[in-house]
C-alpha cells in the first residue's frame, strides 16, 4: 500500500522476530533510572506493553509496506548463513500466508500485555511473567517468519518452555498436571517432526523452504515423502490439535491463566496448521496426497467430537467448565481448518487460512471474556454460574453479556462475522476436492462437517441462554460491567471480527495468490 | 656411510612439540608431587593453582599444532605407521580433556579448601594431573598397546581419586567397586587385543585395518571375537549399559569435582577409544560393531534416562545421582553417531557429530556440576529439593543452572543443546538407522521430564529459611567459564558443529 524501502522492510521483519527476545532479556534486568515507575512491578509490566506495542507497530508497518500486488512473492527477505555445518540459514521472509498470522500474533500479544498491565496475573512475579510472554511472542513470530526447516523447528520448540511456565506458575487448579501434559505431548510430537524434517533435508540436500517448495517434491522419492509426511504431520497434528491427539488441550486451557489461554488458542495452535500449509503441502505433495483423506476423516471426527463434548458440557448438571467448553470448541474449529487443508484445493486452503485467523480473533475474545467473568464471579463452572434460571448477565452486566453473546454467535459462524467464511470455504473445498482425491468420500466429510456447524450453533446458543439470560433477583448486587482497559483490549478483536466478516476480500486477497502458487509448486 | 641410516633407525627422533600436551600435564603432576614434600601446610593451596596453570599451559600448547599433521614414534619404512598422531581429531579431544580437567581442577580448589582435613592435596593434584595426562594421550595413540597404556594411565589414578577421602566408607566402597569392574573390563579388552594381534600380526591401527580385510579363513572367528572383546573395555569407560552399574555409587561416593571429572573426561576417554578402535582399526568389521553399538546406544540411553527419572527429589545426594544417571543417558546419545558410522558411507562425518555433541555436553555438564558444588557447600546432602527457590537467593546461578539443564535436555533457550541433538539425529537418519532415531526421540522426551522438573524447582518459592550461597573465586570462575561458553555456543553453534561437517582424521 505504501512504498517502503526493501532494506527497511528487512529490518522491520528482523526486529519483529528479535525485538521480543531482547525485550525478554531486558525485562529480567533492573529498570534503568527514569523508567522505574511507581513500583518495580508496574515498571516491568509497562515494559511489556511498550515492547509488544513497538512490535505491533512494526508488524502493522510491515503489513502496510507489503506489496499486495505480489502477495505470492516472499518479501522482506533476509538470508544469512548461520550454521554451515548443518546447512542452517537465517532465512526470513513473509508472503500472503504468513503476514496475517504475524499481525495477529503481534496484536494478540499486545492486547494480552495491555490487559496484564491493568490486571496483573496472580501467581509469580510480574518480571518473570513479562519475560516469558515476550519469549513466547518471539518464538511464535519466528515460526511464522522463518523459511528454514530447522529454524522452524527451533521456533516451534521455543514456545514450549515459556508456555509451560505460564501455565505452571500462573495457572489455576490442576495446573502442574496440565502444564506437564502440554509440554510432553507437544515435545513428543515435535521430536518426531524433527525426524521427518531431517529426512526431507538430508534426501533433498537443503533445508530451505523456498527452494524445497519450488522443487515441489521432485527430488524426494514417494516413500520418503510418505514417511516424512507421516512424521511431520504427527508433530503438527499434536500442536493443531487434531482428534485424537487433542487431549492435552482442554486441560491446558482450563488451567492456564487468561492471557495464556488467549495466546494458546489464538496463536500457538496456528503454528500447527501453518506448518501443514507451509511445509507439507508444497514440499511433499505426493506424501500429503496419500494421507489427505485420512486427515480429512480425522478432521471431521474432530468437528463432531468437539461439538458433542461441548454439548455435554453445556448441559445442566454436567458441571461443565466454560473454559474447557471453549477449548473443546477449538478442537472443532481446528477440525474445519484441517478439513480445508486436506482438500488440497485453493478454495479449501484459503478457507483454512481464513478460519485460522477468525478462530484466533474470536476464541481470543471468548477467553478474555470468560477470564473477566471468572474475575467477577470467581468461577467458570457453568452450573454454579447459571444456578437455576441462568446467570442473567444481560441484567447484571449488560455490556459484558452483550460481548459474550457476540463472541458466541461469531464462533458459531453467523454470516457477516469472521467465523462464517472460513468454515464455509472449507466445506466448499470438500465439495470439490483436488482432482485425484475420492470425491464421494469428501462429499461425506462435507455433509458431516455441515452437521457439525449445526451442533456448534446448538451448544453456543445454550451457553448464551444459560449465561446471559435468566431472571435477575432484586437483592443480588450487579456485577461490575466492562471496564475501560477491558474495552481497550477487546475492541480491536470485536472490530476485526466484524471487518473480516463483512470484507473477507481483505484477507482472501492476500492468501489466495500465495495459496495458488504453493499448490502449483513453490515460489517465484 | 652406512652409520647414519642405522643410527636413524635405532634412535627415533621425537617431535616434542607434538607430544607436549600430555607430557606437560604429566610433568606438572610430578612437580606437584615433589613440591608437596617441601611446602609447609599453610602454602599447600599453591599446589592447586600450580596444577590449574599446568593444565592451562598444556591446553595452550595445542595452538602450534593446529595444522594437524604432526606425528611421531613412527615405524620407518613403507607402509608408514605411527604410534602418536596429532591430527584434528586428537587436538579436539585433547582440548576437551584438558579443558574439562581444568574446570574440574577449578572446582577442586574450593572443594579441597572446604575438605582440608580429609583430602591430602599433594596426592590429589598428582592423581588428577596424571589421569588427565593419560586421557590426553589416548586420542593420539594409534597402536593398540599405547591405547591400552593410555587407558590405564587415565583410569588407575581415577580409582584412587574416587576413594581419596580419609575415613569415608562410602568413598572407599565406591572406589573398590569402580576398580574391580574396571579392571575386569580392561582384562577382557586385553584378551581381545591379543586375539586381534594373533590374527593380524600387528598392533598399529592402520595396519590392523588393512590386514583384517584378508585374515585367514581359519582365524576369522578369532578376529571377530577379538574385535568384540576389545570394544568392551572402552564401552565400560563410556559407562554404556550393561557396564554402567558403577556410575551412580561412584559419583556419589567420590568428591564432587571428581564426579564432574569422570562424567566428562572419563567419558571422553571411553568414546575416543571406541572411535579409534572402530573407525580406524576395524572398519572392515563394521557389520559386527555397527549393530552392536546401535543396540548398546539404545539400551544405554533408555536405562540411563529411566534411572534418572526414578530419582526422588528428597533422597540424599539425589542431585548428584540424577546427574550420574543422566550422564549414562547422554553417553547413549554419544554412541549413536559411532554406531551410525558403521552404516554410513562417510563415517568421518558421523564421528564429527559425536565430537560436537561431546564438546557441548562437556561445557554444560561441568557447568551443572559447578552449581551442584556451590549448593553442596551449604547443603551437604545435595538433594534436588535443596535447589528449591534458588532463584530467590542466587538469581544468576539459578538462571545458569536452568540454562545448563535445558541445554542437556535440548530445548531452547539451550540452542546449542538442541542443535547438538539435531546433528546426532541427522547422523542416525543419514545412516538409515530410523529405529534408533525414534528410540532417541522417545528418550529426549523422558529426559526432558526430569530436567524440566529440576528447572521448575529452581523458580519455586523457597521453603523455610533461604540460604544465600556465596561463591568463592574459583567456583565463580568455573561458572563464568562454562556459562560464557554455553551462551556463546548457543549464539554461534557453528563453532562446535563444524566438526560434524568435516573429516577429523
Amino acid at each position: 500500500m505504501i512504498d517502503i524501502n526493501e532494506s527497511v522492510m528487512q529490518f522491520l521483519l528482523a526486529f519483529v522476530v528479535v525485538g521480543p527476545l531482547l525485550g525478554a532479556v531486558a525485562a529480567l534486568l533492573p529498570a534503568p533510572p527514569g523508567l522505574k515507575g511507581k513500583s518495580p512491578e508496574q515498571a516491568v509490566l509497562r515494559h511489556g506493553v511498550t515492547v509488544t506495542g513497538a512490535i505491533l507497530i512494526a508488524a502493522i508497518v510491515l503489513a502496510l509496506g507489503f506489496d499486495h500486488a505480489h502477495a505470492s512473492k516472499m518479501q522482506a527477505t533476509t538470508d544469512i548463513s548461520w550454521i554451515p555445518a548443518l546447512d542452517v540459514r537465517i532465512h526470513l521472509g513473509i508472503d500472503g500466508i504468513s503476514l496475517p498470522l504475524v499481525v495477529l500474533t503481534a496484536l494478540l500479544t499486545f492486547l494480552c500485555a495491555l490487559y496484564s498491565y491493568f490486571k496483573p496475573p496472580a501467581g509469580g512475579s510480574p518480571k518473570a511473567f513479562v519475560a516469558l510472554l515476550l519469549l513466547l511472542e518471539s518464538g511464535t513470530l519466528a515460526s511464522f517468519a522463518v523459511l528454514d526447516l530447522l529454524l522452524f523447528f527451533l521456533a516451534f520448540e521455543m514456545v514450549l518452555i515459556p508456555m509451560y511456565f505460564l501455565i505452571a506458575r500462573w495457572g489455576g487448579e490442576g495446573r502442574t498436571r496440565a502444564a506437564w501434559k502440554f509440554i510432553l505431548f507437544t515435545l513428543l510430537g515435535s521430536v518426531v517432526m524433527l525426524l521427518g524434517l531431517l529426512l526431507i533435508g538430508i534426501k533433498a540436500g537443503t533445508f530451505d523452504m523456498v527452494a524445497l517448495a519450488t522443487d515441489n517434491g521432485r527430488s524426494l522419492t514417494a516413500s520418503v515423502q510418505v514417511i516424512a509426511v507421516l512424521a511431520i504431520g504427527l508433530g503438527l497434528a499434536v500442536k493443531t490439535p487434531m482428534w485424537p491427539l487433542h487431549s492435552w488441550l482442554p486441560d491446558a486451557h482450563t488451567a492456564a491463566p487468561t492471557v495464556g489461554s488467549v495466546l494458546l488458542a489464538g496463536v500457538l495452535l496456528k503454528m500447527g496448521t501453518y506448518g501443514f500449509v507451509r511445509i507439507l503441502l508444497p514440499i511433499a505433495p505426493h506424501g500429503f496426497h496419500t494421507f489427505a483423506p485420512y486427515l480429512a476423516a480425522f478432521a471431521v471426527v474432530g468437528i463432531i467430537y468437539g461439538s458433542l463434548a461441548c454439548l455435554a458440557l453445556a448441559k445442566r448438571g454436567a458441571k461443565g467448565d466454560l473454559k474447557r467448553l471453549i477449548a473443546y470448541s477449538s478442537v472443532g474449529h481446528m477440525g474445519f481448518v484441517l478439513l480445508g487443508i486436506a482438500t488440497m484445493t485453493p478454495t479449501g486452503v484459503n478457507g483454512a487460512l481464513f478460519a485460522n485467523i477468525a478462530h484466533g480473533l474470536i476464541t481470543g475474545l471468548l477467553f478474555f471474556l470468560v477470564g473477566a467473568l471468572k474475575d467477577r464471579t470467581g468461577t467458570t463452572d457453568l452450573d454454579t454460574l447459571a444456578e437455576e434460571t441462568g446467570a442473567a448477565l444481560y441484567g447484571k452486566a449488560p455490556r459484558l453479556g452483550g460481548l459474550l453473546a457476540f463472541g458466541a454467535v461469531a464462533s458459531l459462524g453467523l454470516p457477516g462475522l469472521a467465523g462464517f467464511w472460513g468454515e464455509m470455504l472449507a466445506l466448499f473445498g470438500a465439495f470439490k476436492p483436488a482432482a485425484d482425491l475420492s470425491r464421494p468420500a469428501y462429499l461425506t466429510f462435507m455433509a458431516i462437517g455441515a452437521f457439525g456447524t449445526l451442533l456448534t450453533a446448538a451448544y453456543m446458543l445454550i451457553v448464551v441462554r444459560r449465561v446471559c439470560m435468566g431472571g435477575v433477583e432484586q437483592e443480588v448486587p450487579a456485577l461490575a460491567d466492562v471496564r475501560g482497559y477491558e474495552f481497550a483490549a477487546w475492541t480491536p478483536l470485536v472490530a476485526l471480527t466484524v471487518v473480516a466478516g463483512l470484507w473477507p476480500r481483505a484477507l482472501l486477497g492476500l492468501t489466495d495468490p500465495a495459496v495458488h502458487q504453493l499448490l502449483a509448486g513453490g515460489h517465484r | 656411510m652406512s652409520a647414519q641410516p642405522l643410527a636413524e633407525s635405532l634412535v627415533q627422533s621425537v617431535d616434542w612439540l607434538a607430544v607436549a600436551p600430555p607430557t606437560i600435564a604429566a610433568a606438572v603432576g610430578l612437580v606437584v608431587l615433589v613440591a608437596d614434600l617441601f611446602l609447609p601446610e599453610a602454602r599447600k593451596p599453591v599446589l592447586g593453582w600450580l596444577s590449574v596453570a599446568g593444565l592451562a599451559v598444556a591446553a595452550l600448547t595445542l595452538l602450534p599444532l593446529l595444522d594437524g599433521d604432526h606425528s611421531t614414534f613412527c615405524l620407518n619404512g613403507a607402509p608408514r605407521a605411527c604410534s602418536y598422531t596429532a591430527d584434528h581429531f586428537t587436538l579436539v579431544i585433547q582440548f576437551l580433556v584438558l579443558g574439562g580437567a581444568l574446570l574440574a581442577a577449578l572446582l577442586s580448589v574450593t572443594n579441597l579448601k572446604d575438605d582440608e582435613r580429609r583430602v591430602p592435596p599433594g596426592e590429589f593434584w598428582f592423581l588428577l594431573l596424571s589421569s588427565a595426562a593419560g586421557a590426553a594421550l589416548l586420542p593420539a595413540s594409534r597402536d593398540l598397546a599405547t591405547l591400552i597404556v593410555a587407558l590405564e594411565v587415565a583410569s588407575l589414578p581415577a580409582f584412587a581419586l574416587v576413594g581419596i577421602r580419609h575415613g569415608d566408607k562410602r568413598s572407599s566402597e565406591a572406589a573398590l567397586k569402580f576398580f574391580l569392574s574396571s579392571v575386569t573390563a580392561t582384562a577382557v579388552s586385553l584378551m581381545g587385543i591379543s586375539f586381534v594381534y594373533a590374527s593380524t600380526g600387528t598392533l598399529y591401527l592402520t595396519q590392523v585395518a588393512q590386514r583384517l580385510t584378508h585374515v585367514d579363513g581359519q582365524l576369522h572367528t578369532l578376529a571377530q571375537a577379538g574385535v568384540v572383546l576389545t570394544l568392551i573395555g572402552f564401552a565400560f569407560k563410556t559407562a554404556a549399559v550393561p557396564f554402567h552399574f558403577w556410575v551412580p555409587d561412584t559419583y556419589v561416593g567420590a568428591p564432587l569435582p571428581v564426579a564432574a571429572y569422570l562424567s566428562v573426561v572419563g567419558k571422553a576417554v571411553g568414546f575416543s577409544g571406541l572411535i579409534l578402535v572402530t573407525v580406524v582399526a576395524f572398519p572392515s568389521y563394521a557389520d559386527v560393531w555397527g549393530p552392536a553399538l546401535a543396540a548398546l546406544a539404545a539400551l544405554t540411553m533408555t536405562v540411563g534416562n529411566v534411572g534418572a527419572l526414578r530419582q526422588q527429589a528428597t533422597r540424599a545426594y539425589s542431585a548428584v545421582r540424577l546427574l550420574a544417571w543422566s550422564s549414562v543417558g547422554q553417553a547413549g546419545y554419544l554412541l549413536v553417531p559411532i554406531a551410525a558410522a558403521g552404516y554410513a558411507k562417510d563415517p568421518q562425518k558421523a564421528i564429527g557429530s559425536t565430537v560436537a555433541y561431546a564438546l557441548m555436553y562437556a561445557a554444560v555438564n561441568l557447568g551443572a556440576f559447578a552449581v551442584a558444588a556451590l549448593v553442596g557447600r551449604n547443603r551437604a546432602l545435595n538433594r534436588i529439593s535443596d535447589y528449591r527457590g534458588l532463584y530467590a537467593t542466587n538469581p544468576l546461578t539459578a538462571l545458569l543452572l536452568a540454562f545448563f539443564l535445558l541445554c542437556l535436555a535440548g530445548l531452547p533457550p539451550g540452542v546449542i543443546g538442541l542443535f547438538a541433538k539435531v546433528t546426532v539425529f541427522s547422523a542416525a537418519v543419514d545412516a538409515g538407522l530410523g529405529w534408533l532415531a525414534v528410540v532417541m526421540a522417545v528418550n529426549v522426551v523422558i529426559a526432558l521430564f526430569y530436567y524440566l522438573q529440576w528447572t521448575a524447582l529452581l523458580f519455586r518459592t523457597p521453603e523455610g529459611e533461604p540460604a544465600r550461597h556465596r561463591a568463592p573465586a574459583p567456583l565463580t570462575a568455573a561458572l563464568a567459564l562454562t556459562g560464557v561458553l554455553g551462551v556463546a555456543l548457543s549464539g554461534a553453534p557453528q563453532l562446535v558443529l563444524r566438526f560434524a561437517a568435516t573429516g577429523l582424521f
